[in-house]
């Protein structure tokens, strides 16, 4: 039974083939040679090869309590034998199965777009072992603190860290960008990247799945399969459906003893369309955003993007680059180059993007010394103080010398005024009380903000709100350039969160892009966190919607999917909820019957599937995938 | 406990994925299964002292379904 089952199943598409040559030569003989009785056994013997493999998986679901479709169809084919339409059955059932392989071709395509993700992720690795020498094995094989050596154009087949070697990685698969990276000894690596050119050994930190690559790839996967509202709804409703059809023919049987109808109803009910029809919309829309770089996590996400009115921003690292540099640094202190070496001491201990930009600065001005700091704090939403044998400095906004009563002077705060009305950050630094340096820091505007932006509202969204950590006037020339509808500056991350529940109390459906690197909560409070342009874990684990590469033309792209996707579903409900309400009517009216039933019902689960295809071509520009599949071949 | 994944051929019913859930979920010392539909997987968590990767990789091939790959991770 189980090699039969196996086998039958291996070979259902050379069976579907022979029914549909039985079935020919039934016709061939029947009008052309007239030979009745040859064409009926030719029927009969294609309806039992037909009838042999649906009943073995309506058999096998029945032994796991699972009422399938298959079985509606098997009663009926059994049916239609018993009172000798041969001719019905063997076309229903090669129908069915031929349906089946249409389906199965046309499913692969719209999955199509997710296996070229897989396909790029690595398989096997150049294992170095104790006397030196390298193996090819299998990734799996490989385990924590294995050493493994990438050649020049190879791909990275771990996570892991540079023990030896240097060369430039092209990391699209988990940045998106595609300009090479220097990564020296020291540096880490990611699985599925190619180095551009040098020859690496990597000490391994994980392994396949546990990788980020690896984790993209199941979240993409497990997307798929997990269904919007509507979509759950149908499956629900689907359980109970082929179980309620076979009760209903029964009934059908019962009280019209009519019992060509009963099998009629059996094979009209069949929910084809309606199973498939939602979800297929689905993994098209999460395909095609897959392949763009766009990784949405299920059919709730997609769902709930495509509702949103109101976007909130951050500023620093998503509509602007998070590249800063700085313009300049007026000093009204004695020693200038002391200065900047106190400065470049304080901000050493940050890692904000505005502190580094600074001390990267500095270094280039060719100050190289820089005082050892025994003490040193970070005011969240204020800079940074820190404490040297001689002096207290503190470096940061102008609520930190607020707070700690340094006076600005008239000079000074036409310095700061023009720093802030080029739209610079600006940093103040004061020693023992008294305000020394005053640097500006320039962010630049992402180059496609103002666009995406203008696409975004042109798509249906009300509402840009753009909320920073940042003074008013750097927010606000920022602004001023783009479509942006509010702007809220100097604000700490949980003023962030409060922003985004405020609007979500007016009723407006909310959707908040960050980093994920200090705005967490307020992706996770917002009704979609959309992730942009960080491969790092916490961004894939709290947002809903990752931006590989941080771009707002991909946003907008996956603004325009999530709706478009969204419509998709609802039109392939319609399809497939319009069929069998008119096969029905069909069948009171007498114009439809088992062949034609089934006919019918296997074109419509084609028809919602091309027309879930159409999601898949539907693309702005391509991520780099097919490039990096190339070189990785 | 140890973690398995097998690798299907492409499935096309969304009833096929309930039956291979169901299966392989009365398999004793089995925990956690997920059926991937779209991707054709199978991951699941089980007891090695009780049940096999290959012992549910031949369920799943009983039901009438190719497995192409069997992946098993030891879990700390």
């Amino acid at each position: 039974m189980t090699k039969l089952n196996v086998w039958i199943s291996k070979h259902q598409n050379k069976i579907t083939a022979l029914i549909a040559i039985f079935i020919a030569l039934s016709l061939v003989s029947s009008f052309l040679l007239k030979l009745e009785m040859v064409a009926t056994i030719f029927m009969i013997v294609a309806s039992i090869l037909g009838a042999i493999p649906v009943a073995l998986h309506a058999i096998s679901a029945l032994q796991n309590k699972v009422i399938s479709i298959e079985l509606l169809v098997t009663i009926a084919v059994i049916g239609a034998f018993i009172i000798g339409e041969y001719e019905e059955s063997a076309v229903v059932t090669f129908l069915f199965l031929f349906g089946n392989y249409l389906e199965q071709k046309t499913l692969e395509k719209t999955r199509s777009s997710v296996k070229s993700l897989t396909k790029m992720a690595p398989t096997t690795a150049e294992l170095v072992n104790d006397n030196g020498q390298t193996e090819t094995v299998d990734v799996d094989d490989l385990d924590e603190g294995d050493h493994v050596l990438v050649k020049p154009g190879g791909q990275i087949p771990v996570d892991g860290k540079i023990i030896s070697g240097t060369g430039y990685m092209n990391e699209a698969s988990i940045t998106g960008e595609s300009t090479p990276v220097k990564k020296d000894v020291g540096d880490k690596v990611f699985a599925g990247s190619l180095t551009d050119n040098g020859t690496i050994t990597v000490e391994t930190t994980s392994v396949g799945e546990d990788t980020t690559f690896g984790k993209i790839i199941e979240l993409v996967e497990e997307a798929q399969d997990s269904q919007s509202p509507a979509a759950r709804f149908i499956d629900k409703f689907a359980t109970y459906y082929t179980p309620a059809v076979l009760i209903i023919g029964i009934l059908v049987w019962i009280f019209t003893r009519n019992f060509p109808l009963a099998i009629t109803v059996l094979v009209l009910g069949c929910p084809g369309a309606l199973v498939i029809g939602a979800p297929v919309s689905n993994v098209a829309g999460i395909g095609n955003g897959a392949k763009n770089g766009i990784l949405m996590k299920g059919g709730n996400a997609v769902n709930s993007f495509s509702k949103v009115d109101t976007l909130v921003l951050d500023k620093t690292g998503t509509l602007t680059t998070g590249k800063m540099s700085v313009t300049d640094i007026d000093n009204f202190g004695t020693d200038k180059d002391e200065m900047l070496g106190l400065l470049s001491a304080v901000e050493k201990t940050s890692d904000h993007p505005l502190g580094q930009a600074i001390v990267k600065y500095i270094s280039n001005l060719g100050i190289k010394k820089t005082p050892e700091l025994p003490e040193f704090d970070t005011i969240k939403g204020q800079g940074l103080v820190g404490q040297t044998d001689q002096f207290r400095i503190l470096v940061g906004n102008e609520r930190l010398m607020k707070e700690n009563n340094v006076k600005i002077s008239g000079e000074q705060r036409e310095s700061i005024n023009k720093r802030m009305n080029d739209g610079d950050s600006v940093v103040l630094m004061a020693i023992n009380k008294e305000l020394r340096l005053v640097a500006g820091v320039n962010d630049q505007l992402r180059p496609d903000a103002r666009e995406g932006l203008q696409a975004l509202k042109d798509a249906g969204l009300k509402r840009v709100v753009m909320l920073t950590g940042d003074n008013r006037l750097a927010a606000q020339r920022v602004a001023e350039r783009l479509p942006v509808d509010e702007v809220h500056a100097e604000l700490l991350p949980e003023d962030k969160v409060e922003f985004v529940k405020k609007f979500q109390e007016r009723g407006s459906i909310v959707a908040f892009v960050g980093d994920g690197i200090n705005d967490s909560p307020s992706l996770a409070t917002a009704d979609i966190g959309i992730g942009m342009g960080t491969g790092t874990d916490v961004a894939i684990e709290t947002s809903d919607i990752i931006l590989v590469k941080s771009s707002f033309d991909a946003l907008a792209h996956a603004y325009v999917l999530a709706k478009k996707t969204v419509a998709n579903t609802k039109e392939n409900i319609v399809i497939a909820v319009g069929t069998v309400a008119l096969l029905l009517l069909g069948l009171i009216v007498g114009v439809i019957h088992m062949g034609s039933g089934m006919f019918v019902h296997e074109l419509s689960i084609l028809v919602v599937i091309f027309n879930a295809m159409r999601l898949i071509k539907n693309k702005s520009q391509k991520l780099d995938t097919d490039q990096v599949l190339k070189t990785a071949n | 406990m140890a973690k398995v994944i097998l690798q299907l051929g492409e499935l096309t019913c969304p009833s096929c994925m309930t039956k291979i859930q169901k299966a392989v979920e009365n398999q004793d010392g089995v925990s956690n299964v997920k059926v991937l539909f779209n991707a054709g997987k199978v991951r699941a968590d089980f007891d090695e002292s009780k049940t096999s990767a290959d012992k549910l990789a031949e369920v799943i091939t009983d039901l009438g379904y190719e497995v192409l790959k069997v992946k098993v991770r030891e879990m700390a």
